[in-house]
């Protein structure tokens, strides 16, 4: 079966997020009001064929954790995604 | 004569100011394809500027999985000299050669231009030859230099006294104002700024040579001295 999945990509708590950071200094000459706690990170959206959805999601973690992910600064955490 | 490999992974661009800096201090410098396996016969390895892999996903994240990788990391247990500059601090970070990682700097933008440095540790080989507290002003480069590791990490770099250079004015926003590390058996050692384009006056600054100077093992006096003291 194919299993269509996402993985998300967020710096760990306490790591500086220069990124987040910019964006939220931006928010309120944009008109956005508001808003904190902005953080930044990246999504992979891919499809695992396995023999059920525990084995792809298993797959997709240690593919996460090896190589989409920094475990020294980032999480990685996966989901189901759409079909 | 001290035998140097310099790593050229494909978007690597500082190879030829590493290998020019080896040979012009006396060492014979081959480049060496991220293919290869076999690093028998080298003193010592040197993975270059640049951008590896296109530093796709993260810098060195691709690179960490070249085939040359694991031959590194056998050659850096053995005790051969490693040296990572700019991206290829962020390649042996990313494989796990040294510990923490290199973040995007604080300000978000790439700089350039010569950085005054201050050695804080003489216990590694680039370190060796100079001054605790001695001031090199190298050029950096770059783009996620910051320097980044957890607590523990941090304190084991003091505790080992890893930490080899830091910045005199923080550009990057690097944890502690960290420019350099070594790892605890000082042979294997990263750095955001490139000495390798700092080995003339006539280009700005010869405060490279220092360190590379250590690096090969040469005499304090420089040029094409006696690497007898790499054994």
């Amino acid at each position: 079966m194919i299993f269509p999945l996402v993985v998300d990509v967020t710096l760990r708590s306490g790591i500086a997020d220069p990124e987040g950071a910019t964006i939220e200094r931006a928010l309120p000459a944009l008109g956005f009001a508001g808003v904190s706690h902005v953080r930044a990170g990246r999504t992979f959206r891919f499809d695992v064929e396995a023999a059920d959805e525990a084995a792809a999601m298993e797959l997709a973690g240690a593919l996460a954790h090896r190589l989409l992910s920094n475990p020294v600064i980032e999480d990685a955490t996966v989901r189901r995604g759409e079909s | 004569m001290t035998r140097i490999g310099v790593v050229i992974f494909p978007g690597s661009n500082c190879e030829y100011d590493a290998a020019s800096a080896m040979t012009e201090l006396g060492a014979t410098a081959d480049f060496v394809w991220h293919t290869e396996t076999d690093l028998s016969g080298y003193d010592g390895i040197i993975l270059p500027g640049g951008f590896a892999h296109g530093d796709y996903l993260r810098p060195g994240a691709l690179a960490r999985f070249s085939p040359v990788m694991g031959a590194l990391a056998d050659f850096a247990a053995a005790g051969g000299l490693v040296l990572g500059i700019c991206n290829g601090f962020q390649v042996l970070t990313e494989a796990g050669l040294l510990p923490g990682a290199l973040q995007k700097n604080k300000g978000l933008t790439f700089i350039s231009g010569p950085t005054p440095l201050v050695v804080t540790s003489t216990k590694s080989v680039l370190t060796r030859n100079a001054r605790l507290g001695q001031r090199l002003v190298i050029p950096i480069n770059h783009f996620s230099g910051a320097y980044t590791c957890d607590d523990a990490t941090f304190e084991s770099l003091v505790a080992g006294d890893q930490i080899i250079l830091r910045y005199e004015a923080n550009p990057n926003g690097s944890r502690d104002d960290i420019a350099g590390i070594t790892n605890a058996a000082g042979n294997v050692v990263g750095l955001m700024p490139h000495p390798e384009r700092a080995m003339s006056t006539l280009l700005g600054s010869a405060d490279g040579r220092v360190l590379l100077e250590g690096f090969l093992g040469l005499s304090l006096v420089g040029g094409a001295g006696d690497p007898g003291a790499l054994q």
